[in-house]
């Protein structure tokens, strides 16, 4: 499970959000909403580990985060099968035919992934969730340029997801039809003020 | 009561704004009799002539030169494990001020070098060495003004700082190998002729001390415009969003 | 990791390009000296060593910023980072990716290269060994170096920058190693030296990148 307990965090020094409290079970999926530049993308780094909390602390099972950004990491010389191969060998080597066939990329196995169009690179990228084995899922708009087929075929591998006990984090505009989501807007958590971190306060 | 309590930026301001004026006095104070009991009353070296008075740049600038980096890297190192901002800070503020010390110790080598080997330059290790250490000033001092987040380039050069160091080290040693240098041994190397030695050596060490005092106006200086920098953008920042 | 190696080299033979670049200019190099510097007796050999690891120097560092910019650009070391291997053998697995692809095909083609510039027939083995050993420290440093400026606009010439001055003793080493191999002299030493940077860097050198990239993605 994650908790959250008064988590903030910064960009580039400033904090964006903070008095972050909440918990999600296994099984839960939370829907983040709010504006551009409000600090979805920068709690969702914060996450995965990649930087570090501005105050607070957020409490995760070790090894359990897979996380998916804007950019999917695809290589575009590879193809979709070495691309995914890859990944999956990464993670210690889960089968990738279940994540090839969740999201429909069977046909496209030997395509170079340069040659894929938006929205098949944006299948590939969410495939990979699929062979890390991971229970905790970081999405960040993982929606974008997936037409509204691909978005019920991503809904459902969220669903699947859940059900074996997986979680998720999404960023995200799109109504992905989760009932089961919680969705947490994060206006009211936004810091109004400039509060710069540590340093900038200790002589202003 | 701490020393870290200086590494508070307001306690730092306060310390320093107190400290600055006698610091630049007993350097002034230092440099001018240094310079001038040096340069006017000492003998001439019966075989150097003249020119052996260009020590008292040469040698303390050469000494500050290296020392700078010293301090660079200890103040990276506080900023590493204790993050202190005044710390890194007070390492930006330190390199130009080295790499112009070490630029000092080129030039008056140079000068003197030319009437004594014959020669401007020469791939001495010694010399070598100091090319060098210009190098690194470079790089660190470019790797700071590329990166825009202070703290990101903070932690960057520091990094840069202490690989930079160890390889600045093996550097000097890699030159030892071509051996056949023009250069003196020991810094102070004038006490071969004991009776002359004081003579020289008095001045010199008065000059070297008016180095280092120099040396640390220049980066209380530094460091003051630097922490005034960072609250200036912080002040605009908030007046923007205000 | 052997993953990672293998998608590293397939990635070089495919896009083509920055792999046979460095050879390239090696080769390129060891021409435009000698036409430079004239046929006269003696002198291309005296200078052969140095300008045979300083062609391979700079060869190498052409490739660099390729090292971690790629895969940052598309957002593949945010994932790397948050996968289970450390970053550390990320780094260490890609600098040894980048020797495979630039150092070993500098160490092989260097004796035909030396040929133009006329080294002395006993540097040959030494000019070869010196540069195996030498060449990988060359591609460690220049992954420190990329680490550092990975999240850089232009970052490539400040790389340069960065690294060159780190270059120093391992040229300074290999060059001597070769020189004195070329006049039959004893030579244990610089070589002992030379090797002793190549394994220091590689142990040591991939803990401060792993740091430096941590630093650039936050």
């Amino acid at each position: 499970m994650l908790s959250l307990s008064n988590l903030a965090v910064a960009r580039g020094g400033v904090t964006v959000l903070r008095d972050l409290t909440l918990s999600v079970q296994p099984g839960q999926a939370l829907i983040l909403r709010g504006p551009n530049g409000s600090g979805k993308t920068t709690l969702l780094r914060t996450l995965a580990g990649l930087q570090s909390p501005a105050e607070g602390s957020y409490d995760l099972p070790p090894d359990s985060v897979a996380y998916s950004a804007h950019a999917d990491g695809l290589k575009s010389t590879l193809t979709v099968l070495e691309n995914l191969a890859f990944w999956s060998r990464i993670y210690g080597g889960p089968p990738i035919d279940h994540a090839l066939k969740a999201l429909d990329l069977v046909q496209l196995t030997r395509r170079r992934a340069g040659e894929l169009s938006a929205g098949q690179k944006r299948r590939l990228g969410l495939a990979r969730l699929l062979v890390t084995g991971r229970p905790v899922w970081l999405l960040d708009e993982p929606t974008v340029s997936l037409d509204v087929a691909s978005v019920a075929m991503f809904a459902d591998m969220v669903r699947d997801h859940l059900k074996d006990g997986g979680l998720a984090v999404i960023a995200t505009h799109v109504d992905l039809g989760l009932p089961e989501a919680t969705v947490l807007d994060l206006d009211p958590h936004r810091a109004r003020d400039i509060q710069s971190t540590g340093f900038d306060e200790a002589f202003a | 009561m701490s020393i870290w309590e200086y590494a508070n930026p307001k306690k730092f301001m306060q310390t320093s704004a107190w400290a600055l004026p006698w610091v630049v006095g007993l350097t002034i104070a230092l440099l001018v009799t240094g310079l001038v009991w040096g340069f006017f009353f000492t003998p001439d070296d019966y075989k150097q002539g003249a020119t052996v008075k260009i020590i008292y740049l040469h040698v303390p600038a050469a000494m500050m030169a290296i020392n700078a980096w010293g301090m660079m890297l200890v103040t990276s190192l506080v900023w590493i494990v204790r993050r202190h901002h005044v710390s890194a800070l007070a390492a930006k503020a330190a390199a130009p001020v080295g790499l112009t010390f070490t630029l000092i110790a080129l030039v008056t080598g140079a000068l003197w070098g030319q009437p004594m080997w014959g020669t401007w330059w020469a791939w001495d290790p010694r010399l070598t060495s100091f090319l060098i250490l210009t190098l690194f000033y470079f790089g660190y001092m470019a790797l700071w003004a590329a990166i825009e987040d202070p703290d990101t380039a903070a932690d960057l050069t520091s990094i840069l700082c202490l690989v930079g160091s160890v390889f600045a080290l093996l550097s000097r040693y890699a030159v030892l190998f071509w051996n056949q240098g023009l250069h003196q041994g020991a810094s102070l190397s004038m006490d071969e002729k004991e009776n002359v030695a004081d003579v020289f050596w008095l001045p010199l060490l008065v000059c070297i001390a008016g180095f280092i005092l120099l040396f640390v106006t220049m980066v209380l200086l530094r460091t003051r415009t630097e922490i005034r920098s960072r609250r200036l953008k912080a002040l605009l920042a908030r007046e923007r969003v205000a | 990791m052997k993953a990672l190696l293998l998608r590293d080299l397939m990635l070089a033979f495919r896009s083509g390009g920055g792999f046979g670049l460095g050879l390239a200019f090696f080769f390129l190099l060891s021409v435009l000296v000698p036409l430079g510097v004239g046929p006269e007796g003696g002198m291309l050999g005296r200078i052969a060593p140095g300008v045979l690891w300083v062609g391979a120097l700079l060869a190498c560092l052409l490739s660099l910023d390729r090292i971690f910019a790629l895969d940052h650009e598309d957002g593949s070391l945010d994932l790397l980072a948050t996968a289970p291997i450390p970053l550390e053998a990320v780094v260490a697995v890609k600098a040894l990716a980048h020797w495979l692809v630039t150092g070993l095909p500098l160490t092989l083609i260097a004796p035909g290269l030396a040929v133009l510039l006329n080294l002395p027939p006993a540097g040959y083995s030494w000019l070869v060994l010196s540069l195996f050993l030498g060449t990988p420290a060359l591609s460690v440093i220049g992954a420190f170096g990329a680490a550092i400026t990975v999240g850089l606009r232009r970052g490539g010439l400040l790389l340069s920058l960065l690294v060159l001055p780190l270059y120093v003793p391992t040229l300074v080493f290999g060059g001597e190693v070769v020189r004195r191999g070329a006049e039959g002299m004893a030579l244990a030493t610089p070589l002992a030296l030379l090797g002793a940077i190549s394994l220091g860097a590689a142990a040591l050198l991939p803990f401060a990148a792993a740091s430096a990239i941590r630093v650039n993605l936050r």
